[in-house]
């Protein structure tokens, strides 16, 4: 058996877990935050929106079915860490081409292993969401709490700008065989197709998927655009994506959505769906721990249906902020929180929660379909 | 849509005896049901056969009739009646079986009664293979290729298509019976024999083999809404080919990635929206191919299940109650998530830990049965275990199971290491073939240094589980070299319980005692901690205290509350043949007990089946196995201020010393009297002193003594093993022959404790007694007499509350003799006595068998056909509040005749023969209650399944020692108008009676023989009673045929005088049906 090399994880209210180093060594600051989907570690750690986050899985064997070259949500991981019960050490999955330690180690992303991270997520959800510092390096415990405490955290920070693309490009990969019961793959895009641009403030790859598989042209736009650079692309269509962070400080997405408000149709998700609120002239605020699953209830008000769907988030739009244009349309079933609003005059929508799912249930994806209706 | 209010009287239908494939967890769904019903302010009419059950306690439901679950019966009670609806899916494959029959039958429309949860329709497109085939094709599924038949000539002319090996399932039947897989022709053509047979509908479905493909359970909730979620994903350790309830199974699913499980989550809805099952749960199985990912759909059960209980336990979600509420039109947000208490039912639940169930098998019961596993379910138990990885979970799971094993290995149990470690060809043989006993080859083979691949390639284990094992061996190799307790490193020490390793393993690999392990670990701070179950992963705060141990950093166990007192419940562990369902419901009763009396109850069991180890059933709740190092655990953490031992059966009694030991305070009849009345010498000094008869009896530590005793006490005798349960290895010697052979067959099953001999006293009639004591008084809660001879185990016979045939003298001798045990062991709780009654020089001789002062398997029985809550008034006593304060001045008064009847696996185990004896068989029980004995038994007989013939023929062999009153009973089937078949013997004694008989070749006399009147459908009753037992000799061969055949087969004489009767008696009166309620309007009320 390996040596097996010490890590810390320190909080902000001064408590320290004491784990075994996985994956890369080294030490980052992040938010402390669980997640409590059971399967999709891989699609998780590629989300762009953990970005600035150290993240610890609720489920405590992970790892088992390794990494492959397909369940990606961005071409890289983006959290600042990773924190499990128990790093699997075989890896059992046809598709499977790596484990989940050589990949850590290979994005250099800091993991901690062996601690009860039970205990973890209950200091998390009775305290509220904190600072921490995970080390492989630094094993003093004042030393990385005085660390934990003077790191920056989420508030206030335009973390948007850390994850998005550089340029504009086209989108042309379509969801992948499993998507679908058929096992059916969506071709090419005909010439006639609508065409969509997406926003990119650090979106998940399975929301472009989602967009090219609705039959249309898609185009990439890096979150920083204009609403003149989106409206230059002649869109029949924009979205808003989904992104990490606090949406309060990113004026710039706020002005270009103002922008474009009322002259194309809008559908956003989660952080896009905050920054709709913001544009519109709604408040958004921090929760106390945030929703990070697969299991999270929401019900769709125009419906009556209930749909399983999968979060992240630490930031929402406050119900009572909403001008009067924009109406929920879900809710959260277990904190009521908004989780959809539409807008009464302008063709724009939008959820906080993830349709795309990856990981997570395919209840909300007729979402998407709602989208396409709205292009026309 | 929330409640419906045009529904008032709602009728369950319970699940019957239990049997191999439907145990306890139908009382546990139903109880669930009858409560969340009855919450919302609905009637429940209960009908259910099993009186072990707790769902069928009249406090339960409204209504309660225990009576047979055959359609005509239930059609009796729906008359009585009239409910507005009733709901089927929540009673098991009888449950929906019958509610199938009912409508077929025209009861429920000619009454009204609406099916709720399933319609007729839904039920059989899930059931029926062509349609649910049919279906899945519908909606894009695959399923393995496949094609019902009615006939051998059709078989063989689809085989062509499908290619061997090749899946036989008949259609159905229940828990996969008759399913099995044939890998050669010869086999196939037997295999759909015997599956035609066994169809009710006379179908088969022949299925391409999928054969080491993974396999998967989702546990899906629809409500009437459309809304639909998964409560959990199950993966099976053994692959497919095993039937799932035979399998290690493992929740959540371990090895899908996100992609691979939400396409498996969304061809589960799909399947439950097209099946069309409206509402509540249902379980579907998957099949994966490993080297693809190609999906197949196995089958649904449009029903809460085996699985489902199993997912109840494992999240804390409460399907059936869940279920219940959605079947009367809420909506799943629009209930509450009980653990929560904030959040909705509308969610799925997601888990923090790795839950491990392993069935329990019980092949030492039936030696000539197959032990291979196959699609077919031949398992009678299960333990589930709860931990932070599988690898602890595994390990507590094996010691769980209760079978000696203390972990995966090096418990002194296995044979590595030891003269009959097994060689590696035969490592490689077991791994081959699925069985009870594979687990532990895979960690021999690991021993061996076989690697995982190779291990994987022979048995299709997933690697990930396998590697998980192999980090096990590779530890207790790592804790084997650090060379004894006192070297250990605390951190090492701490990872090796991670492991799940038991201080008993350590104590093998280390040389030292487990009570030494504990002491070091509890000095170096290496402490359980126990977490809560909660459907969330913390994510919400948890109300319901449902617990775990692991070793981690953070306790959730709540301190003791002031001024309340504590009281531990050990429960009974995985069911078996022996202990079973009967000492749930007393563990149950003991916790109602102590919540009435405002004092916390804490259960601890590892029975996922049960109602004990439903989170409401008691304040606090344990899923922990039943060793004294995890119960220890929990007094260290929870400080009780008492532990209840004698309910939970065998398991908890065999902790009481150590337990008591560690100073942990056991209440109600000390340790030293249970262990006294298990002392042959002690015992027999206490009888002598209140001037009670035993039969002469001796005890043997060796062969030698076991001769010299043995001719002291003279022929026939009794050999058994002690200190086990459910008489295992007991045996009846009538010569020297017999003798040297079971006695040397007792000291191995006794492991290095005593066999007992006894007298066995020949045409003796047993008799059993429940009675409490306080210390002050005694009540005799049940005198039983059995119907067949002493002899047969009495869990296996049946019996009469009151007794019928016992003069006054005998029953009021039978009273006093109970009370003065009882008083002279000064008993706190139960006892159980039993007595035969031998006619000596023309007068009956009262003898005393046993004592055990303890629950036995009789209470629930004793309860309900007296309607005095045993369990309970013996928990209170032991309590503190003494018979009297509780209003019990005297015992209670049967007022009808009550008839149990045992209910046995034989069709589950093709060619075992079916002769009763010392040694129990039987899976559970059945009673029948009417005003008088002959209709008492006949319903008892219905209820077990066996329909006492009104016309036909009958085979009639008695045995030369045992010819007794057959000519009379002869003579009364000839006046019925049957026509009676003997072989030569049996038909001279009956012709020299006057008694016409039918004389009919032996088997090896050629044909037409008894077997072909078998098959041909000709033969309505076996009456054999045996002159040798086994499966090779020719009556052997005629019982298992009957059984095969479904032909009803009566061994004992006893048992023939009373069915004889009982088909009399049906001549003339008709079965009625009454409710509990009705019989006993007192019962249960606080006195």
């Amino acid at each position: 058996m390996q040596m097996l090399k010490t890590a810390k994880l320190a909080l902000e209210d001064g408590t320290i877990y004491t784990g075994n180093s996985f994956g890369a060594e080294g030490e980052v600051d992040g938010e402390v935050c669980f997640n409590t989907s059971m399967t999709g570690y891989q699609e998780i750690l590629t989300d762009p929106s953990y970005r600035g986050q150290i993240v610890t899985m609720t489920y405590t064997q992970i790892g088992n079915y390794g990494i492959n070259a397909e369940d990606v949500e961005s071409h890289k991981p983006h959290l600042a860490g990773f924190i499990v019960r128990e790093n699997s050490r075989r890896v059992s999955n046809f598709r499977a081409d790596g484990d989940l330690c050589e990949y850590l180690s290979r994005y250099h992303i800091v993991g901690l292993a062996g601690i009860d991270t039970r205990a973890l997520v209950r200091r998390i959800r009775t305290q509220g969401a904190m600072k921490g510092v995970l080390s492989s390096l630094d094993l003093d415990d004042s030393s990385l709490v005085a660390k934990a405490q003077a790191s920056p955290g989420l508030v206030g920070r335009d973390l948007v700008r850390e994850v998005m693309p550089e340029n504009a490009t086209g989108w042309t990969e379509p969801l992948s065989r499993w998507a679908r019961l058929s096992n059916e793959v969506a071709k090419n895009v005909p010439a006639n197709a609508p065409h969509i641009v997406a926003l990119d403030y650090g979106m998940k790859w399975n929301i472009a998927r989602h967009l090219f598989d609705l039959g249309g042209r898609v185009t990439v736009l890096p979150g920083m655009a204009t609403a003149e650079d989106v409206l230059a692309q002649k869109p029949d269509g924009v979205f808003l994506s989904n992104g990490p962070g606090d949406p309060e400080p990113l004026g710039y997405a706020i002005e270009t959505i103002r922008g474009l408000l009322g002259k194309k149709p809008i559908f956003g998700i989660c952080l896009g769906h905050q920054l709709l609120g913001l544009a519109c002239g709604a408040k958004t605020y921090k929760l106390k721990f945030g929703h990070r699953g697969a299991n999270q209830p929401v019900m769709n008000q125009l419906t009556g249906k209930v749909e399983i769907t999968t979060q992240n988030h630490g930031f929402a739009v406050d119900p009572e902020s909403l001008p009067k244009e924009l109406e929920i349309t879900h809710f959260n079933l277990n904190d009521n929180t908004v989780e959809g609003m539409r807008h009464a005059k302008a063709p724009a929508f939008s959820v906080q929660y993830h349709p795309e799912a990856s990981a997570g249930p395919h209840d909300s994806d007729y979402l998407f379909g709602q989208f396409r209706e709205m292009i026309g | 849509m929330p409640r419906r209010n045009d529904l008032k009287k709602i009728l369950l239908i319970g699940s019957g005896p239990i049997i191999i494939g439907q145990a306890c967890e139908f009382d546990y769904s139903g109880t669930q049901a009858c409560k969340a019903l009855r919450e919302e302010g609905y009637e429940v009419v209960l009908v259910n056969s099993n009186p072990a059950t707790i769902m069928t306690d009249p406090e339960m439901a409204d209504r309660t009739y225990i009576e047979p679950l055959t359609w005509e019966i239930v059609a009796k009670v729906i008359e009585r009646e009239r409910p507005d609806a009733i709901l089927p899916t929540l009673g098991g494959q009888t449950g929906l079986n019958l509610a199938m029959d009912l409508a077929r039958h025209g009861v429920l429309a000619k009454y009204h009664v609406e099916m709720i949860g399933a319609s007729a329709e839904a039920i059989d497109k899930a059931e029926a293979r062509d349609h649910f085939k049919a279906a899945m094709e519908k909606i894009g599924l695959e399923v393995p290729k496949g094609q019902t038949v009615q006939s051998l000539p059709e078989a063989r002319s689809v085989l062509q298509e499908i290619g061997l090996p090749c899946v036989v399932r008949p259609s159905f039947t229940l828990g996969g019976s008759g399913s099995s897989i044939a890998y050669n022709r010869d086999e196939f053509d037997d295999l759909v024999q015997h599956g035609l047979d066994l169809s009710p509908i006379h179908q088969v479905l022949l299925e391409e083999s999928v054969i080491g493909w993974k396999e998967y359970e989702m546990e899906v909730m629809r409500d009437a809404d459309d809304n639909v979620v998964i409560i959990c994903s199950i993966e099976n350790f053994d692959p497919m080919g095993v039937h799932t309830g035979d399998s290690i199974t493992v929740a959540p699913a371990q090895t899908l990635t996100d992609k691979e499980y939400q396409r498996m989550r969304d061809a589960s809805l799909a399947v439950i929206r097209e099946i069309g099952v409206d509402t509540g749960g249902s379980n579907i199985q998957f099949a994966i191919d490993p080297k693809n990912g190609r999906m197949t759909v196995i089958e649904m059960n449009p029903r809460v299940s085996r699985s489902s209980a199993l997912a109840s336990k494992a999240t804390g979600f409460p399907i059936a109650k869940i279920a219940a509420k959605l079947a009367v039109g809420y909506r799943l947000h629009e209930l509450a998530n009980d653990i929560t208490r904030e959040t909705k039912a509308c969610f799925e639940p997601t888990i923090d830990y790795v839950v491990v169930k392993i069935p329990r098998f019980a092949f030492e019961k039936f030696p000539e049965a197959d032990p291979k596993l196959t699609t077919q379910m031949k398992s009678v138990g299960e333990t589930m275990a709860i931990g932070r990885t599988f690898k602890e979970a595994f390990q507590k799971a094996l010691r769980g199971l209760e079978v000696g094993s203390f972990g995966f290995g090096c418990d002194g149990k296995d044979l590595w290491g030891t003269s009959e470690q097994p060689g590696i060809d035969e490592v490689r043989s077991k791994l081959a073939v699925p069985g009870d006993q594979r687990v532990w080859y895979l960690r021999y083979a690991m021993k061996y240094g076989m690697s995982i691949d190779e291990i994987y390639e022979i048995t299709g284990i997933d690697p990930w589980f396998l590697d998980n094992l192999l980090e096990i061996v590779e530890m207790e190799d790592e804790l084997r070299q650090i060379g004894g307790l006192h070297n250990v490193e605390d951190a090492t020490l701490r990872r090796a319980k991670q492991f799940g390793f038991s201080d008993r393993q350590l104590a093998v690999l280390w040389n030292t005692t487990e009570i030494d392990v504990r002491r070091h670990r509890k000095a170096h701070g290496v402490i359980a901690t126990f977490k809560s179950v909660d459907t969330c992963a913390a994510e919400f705060e948890a109300y319901t205290p449902y617990y775990y141990s692991t070793y981690e950093e953070e306790d959730e166990t709540p301190p003791k509350r002031p001024g309340k007192r504590r009281i531990v419940i050990l429960g009974g562990g995985p069911n078996r043949i022996g202990q079973g369902i009967e000492f749930d419901y007393c563990c149950c009763h003991a916790s109602f007990a102590l919540r009435e009396l405002g004092i916390e109850s804490i259960m601890v069991n590892s029975n996922p089946e049960t109602v004990s180890t439903d989170y409401d059933t008691s304040d606090l709740l344990f899923f922990e196995p039943l060793t004294t190092e995890d119960v220890l655990n929990i007094c260290d953490r929870v400080q009780p201020d008492g532990v209840i031992v004698q309910f939970g059966g065998q398991t908890p009694l065999n902790l009481a010393r150590a337990l008591s030991n560690a100073g942990v305070p056991i209440i109600g009849t000390s340790v030293d009297t249970i262990e006294d009345a298990e002392d042959r010498e002690k015992f027999a000094n206490f009888l002598r002193k209140l001037d009670l008869k035993q039969p002469a009896n001796g005890i043997a530590r060796t062969m030698a003594q076991a001769r010299s005793e043995m001719n002291k006490i003279g022929f026939p005798v009794l050999v058994r093993p002690s200190f086990v349960l459910g008489g295992r290895a007991m045996e009846i010697c009538y010569d020297a022959a017999q003798f040297e052979r079971f006695v040397a067959a007792a000291f191995i099953v006794a492991q290095g404790q005593p066999v007992l001999i006894d007298r066995f006293l020949e045409d003796a009639i047993e008799v059993d007694v429940d009675a409490i004591g306080d210390g002050e008084r005694v009540i005799v809660g049940g005198i039983m007499e059995h119907i067949e001879e002493a002899g047969v185990h009495s869990g296996d016979s049946a019996c009469v509350l009151p007794p019928h045939s016992l003069p006054r003298a005998v029953i009021d001798e039978i009273h006093d003799s109970t009370c003065k045990m009882a008083a002279l062991l000064n008993v706190r709780g139960l006892m159980n006595v039993q007595y035969a009654v031998k006619r000596e020089d023309g007068r009956p001789v009262v003898y005393v068998l046993e004592v055990n002062p303890r629950a036995s398997r009789t209470v629930p029985f004793v309860s309900k056909a007296t309607g005095m809550p045993l369990a309970k008034a013996a928990a209170k006593v032991m309590a503190g509040v003494s018979l009297a304060e509780q209003g019990y001045a005297s015992d209670p008064v049967p007022r009808s005749c009550s008839v149990k009847e045992a209910v046995f696996p034989f069709r589950k185990f093709v060619g075992v023969d079916v002769v009763l004896g010392p040694e129990m068989k039987s899976t559970g029980e059945v009673m029948g209650v009417s005003d008088n004995m002959p209709i008492a038994f006949a319903k008892s007989q219905l209820a077990a399944g066996t329909v006492l013939p009104s016309q036909g023929k009958i085979f009639i062999s008695v045995a030369d020692r045992a010819k007794g009153n057959i000519a009379e009973l002869a003579k009364m089937l000839e006046e019925m108008g049957f026509t009676l078949i003997a072989t030569k013997g049996t038909a001279l004694t009956l012709e020299a009676a006057g008694v016409k008989v039918q004389s009919i070749k032996k088997l090896q006399e050629g044909h037409p023989n008894l077997l072909d009147l078998m098959i041909d459908g000709d033969l309505q009753l076996v009456i054999n009673t045996p002159r040798g037992k086994g499966a090779r000799t020719d009556e052997g061969r005629i019982r298992a045929a009957a059984v095969l055949h479904g032909i009803p087969c009566i061994t004992t004489l006893q048992g023939a005088d009373a069915a004889v009767h009982a088909m009399l008696a049906l001549k003339s009166e008709e079965m009625t049906v009454e409710a509990v309620q009705d019989r006993f309007p007192e019962y249960g009320r606080k006195k």
